[in-house]
Order: structure tokens, then C-alpha cells, then sequence
């Protein structure tokens, strides 16, 4: 009894990857399909069934992939039987491990990004290496502080397409390591705090030090959507606006335009 | 899921029967999209939702059902009433299907 439910919670828990399919109609009218369910996991492999076995392959293949968008949809399948041929409809839903936000420079507009990012179900890492900046008191909802150099830490980080990187220490000092390291791997966001100028500055050192045009192009600066932000409040709230219009695919043109995806 | 997760747990602590109620698919704008849940014990208890309130009454009774039977309802809400079976409408216009399953698997 339950035994799928309790599994899918766990993995929730273990905030590890999976996705779930049901079937929701179809089926000849054989109603004994409609709320068979499976759960798929990134290997491909599956528990449960949807009842019948060429349906069940048809829709781990789909299945897998939602596990990384997080898609739900429905979708119609055939499958061939002793009758003819079937329709099925499956409502697939991806779970994806919970988004990570990295914050690297524990100062003033950290305090409000962690607050945005937890409210956003983010699960939230803040790195400093200045120990008075990265305290329990200034951060309580953040889930790891650590007071280390942030381009040795990120380096030893697990970063995936889930993980967001906001740099915003305003020293070069940290900040270009970090960068350094971020950009040589598949993060589903970064961007670093600096006026245009600062940007440029900072481009142009980097691209010194090798990294490549297609590299600094990935570097969101000034970072955050332009809302018109004053004060570290709201300029958090332009970082985490931007991080949510990056993770959903949607490019500058596309923000304020509704006839746009 | 996650969002029901800790009240559908207390519920089943309390050895409560409880609903799922899962947007499954979406037409048009609508105030919550495919994977929307809205979850319904034994006893009335909500969590979650799948429209924002326009359409939470109706698939409470449905869910209602459902916990009884044990068999699985798919809802349809349309555009306006007139076009409604279930006489509401959605604010934002859309149409959505709404499928409500027992918590047994």
C-alpha cells in the first residue's frame, strides 16, 4: 500500500531526481488503467507500471527527460494490441533536485537574495571568506555557510544546470577566481555585481588570464533584471527575477512581452 | 508535490483517506498551469490548489467522491459558464482538466 507514494516522497526528501507518470484516460474505455501510475528515474529504470509493458517503454523514454526541466504534461500514446491499436493518456511530471543559489560574498544585498531564494524553494550555499560577513546571525535561513576562499570551495562544488551562482563580493580578489572556476562548467546561471564599467574592467582582466569571448558572454552584468533598483532589496530582487527569467528560458526581449515564450 | 507533501502526511498520520487533484493539462492562460495540485482529506482539509479558487469547490466534491469510490475523476473546466458543465468559470479564461485520484498507489 503506497508503496510508489512513500518512495516519491523519499527521493523528495533525498531531493534526488525523478518523475512520475499516471494514466489519466484513455486506454479503449478499460477503466482499469485510468490511475495506474510509475515512477521513472534518471537511469531509465522504473517502478511501477502503467499496465501494459510496450506503453510503459513508450513513456519512461519521455519521462526522463522531464526529470531535468521539471516539465508536466500530458501526452497521447498508441500502443498495438490483440484489438488494434490503443490510446493512451499519460500525464508525465519531472521532479528536479530543488534549484541551488550559490552566493558568493556574504555582504548587504545577500541578506535579502537569501531570503527571495528560500522563498523560491532555492536551496541556498553562501561562501565568504571573511568570517565577520558569514554569520548564522546575518544568514538564518541559509542552508551552508561557509567562511573559505569561494573559488577553492566552488571547485569542489557538484554544478549542474540546477545551480545558479551570484557573485557579489565587488573585490577582484574573489570575485575572478570564482568566475574563473564557474565558467569552466554547466551552471544554469551566473552573474557578478560591478557596474558596466566594472564589467568591462573585469572582462577585459579575464579574458587576459584565457577565458574566452563566448565564456564572458555567459556573465550576467550588471547583474540583475534593469527594474530600477536603489537599494539591496530590490537589487536582489532584480538578481532573483533574472536567475527565475534564466531558468526559464527566457531571453531580454522576451520579459516584458507577452506574445513571446 | 512538495508544496502538499507535509499536510497530506499529517493527514495520513491521522489515518485519513486523502485526494490528489493534478492539473493535467492547460488551453489558454490559466491561473495555474499543468502539475498544480490541490490536495483534499477525509475529513475537508485543503492544501495546495489547481486555479487559484475559481474552481477549488468543484473539485473538492469531486475529490470527495473520489476518497469513497476509489475511482479516479477527470474534471473539465472551460472558458465561460455557459460552456461549463460544471457552471464556473475560470477568471483568466483558459480551459483546464483537472484529474482527481485517490491516494492509494
Amino acid at each position: 500500500m503506497n508503496e510508489l507514494y512513500e518512495e516519491l516522497k523519499e527521493l523528495l526528501k533525498q531531493e534526488k531526481g525523478v518523475a512520475l507518470a499516471t494514466v489519466v484516460g484513455g486506454g479503449g474505455g478499460d477503466e482499469e488503467h485510468a490511475g495506474a501510475n510509475m515512477l521513472v528515474y534518471p537511469n531509465k529504470s522504473a517502478r511501477g507500471t502503467l499496465g501494459n509493458a510496450a506503453l510503459d517503454a513508450l513513456v519512461i523514454e519521455d519521462a526522463r527527460q522531464t526529470i531535468w526541466t521539471g516539465q508536466a504534461l500530458t501526452r497521447t500514446y498508441s500502443v498495438e494490441s490483440e484489438t488494434g491499436a490503443l490510446a493512451f493518456d499519460v500525464f508525465i511530471e519531472g521532479y528536479p533536485p530543488p534549484p541551488t543559489l550559490i552566493i558568493v560574498g556574504a555582504g548587504h544585498i545577500a541578506i535579502p537574495l537569501t531570503i527571495f531564494a528560500k522563498t523560491l524553494n532555492y536551496r541556498v550555499v553562501i561562501v565568504d571568506a571573511r568570517a565577520a560577513f558569514a554569520t548564522r546571525e546575518r544568514f538564518p535561513l541559509a542552508d551552508e555557510l561557509i567562511v573559505e576562499w569561494p573559488d577553492e570551495v566552488v571547485e569542489k562544488m557538484d554544478l549542474n544546470p540546477s545551480t545558479s551562482v551570484a557573485v557579489l563580493t565587488h573585490d577582484p580578489k574573489f570575485d575572478e577566481p570564482t568566475l574563473k572556476v564557474v565558467l569552466a562548467r554547466n551552471v544554469g546561471y551566473v552573474g557578478a555585481i560591478g557596474s558596466r564599467k566594472t564589467k568591462a574592467e573585469r572582462d577585459e582582466r579575464l579574458k587576459k588570464q584565457g577565458l574566452t569571448a563566448e565564456q564572458l558572454a555567459q556573465i550576467h552584468g550588471p547583474i540583475g533584471l534593469n527594474i530600477g533598483a536603489n537599494n539591496p532589496e530590490e537589487t536582489a530582487l532584480a538578481i532573483m527575477a533574472e536567475i527565475v527569467a534564466r531558468r526559464h528560458g527566457k531571453d531580454a526581449a522576451s520579459i516584458l512581452n507577452w506574445n513571446k515564450k | 508535490m512538495r508544496d502538499i507533501l507535509p499536510d497530506v502526511e499529517r493527514w495520513r498520520e491521522r489515518g485519513e483517506k486523502v485526494a490528489i487533484a493534478t492539473v493535467v493539462s492547460m488551453a489558454g492562460s490559466a491561473p495555474r498551469g499543468p502539475g498544480a495540485k490541490l490536495a483534499v482529506s477525509e475529513s475537508g482539509e485543503l492544501s495546495g490548489s489547481v486555479s487559484g479558487g475559481c474552481v477549488e469547490p468543484a473539485v473538492v466534491h469531486s475529490a470527495m467522491q473520489v476518497i469513497k469510490t476509489g475511482k479516479p475523476e477527470m474534471l473539465e473546466f472551460g472558458i465561460s459558464e455557459e460552456e461549463n458543465f460544471e457552471k464556473i468559470g475560470l477568471a483568466c479564461g483558459g480551459t483546464i482538466r483537472v484529474f482527481v485520484q485517490r491516494l492509494d498507489w
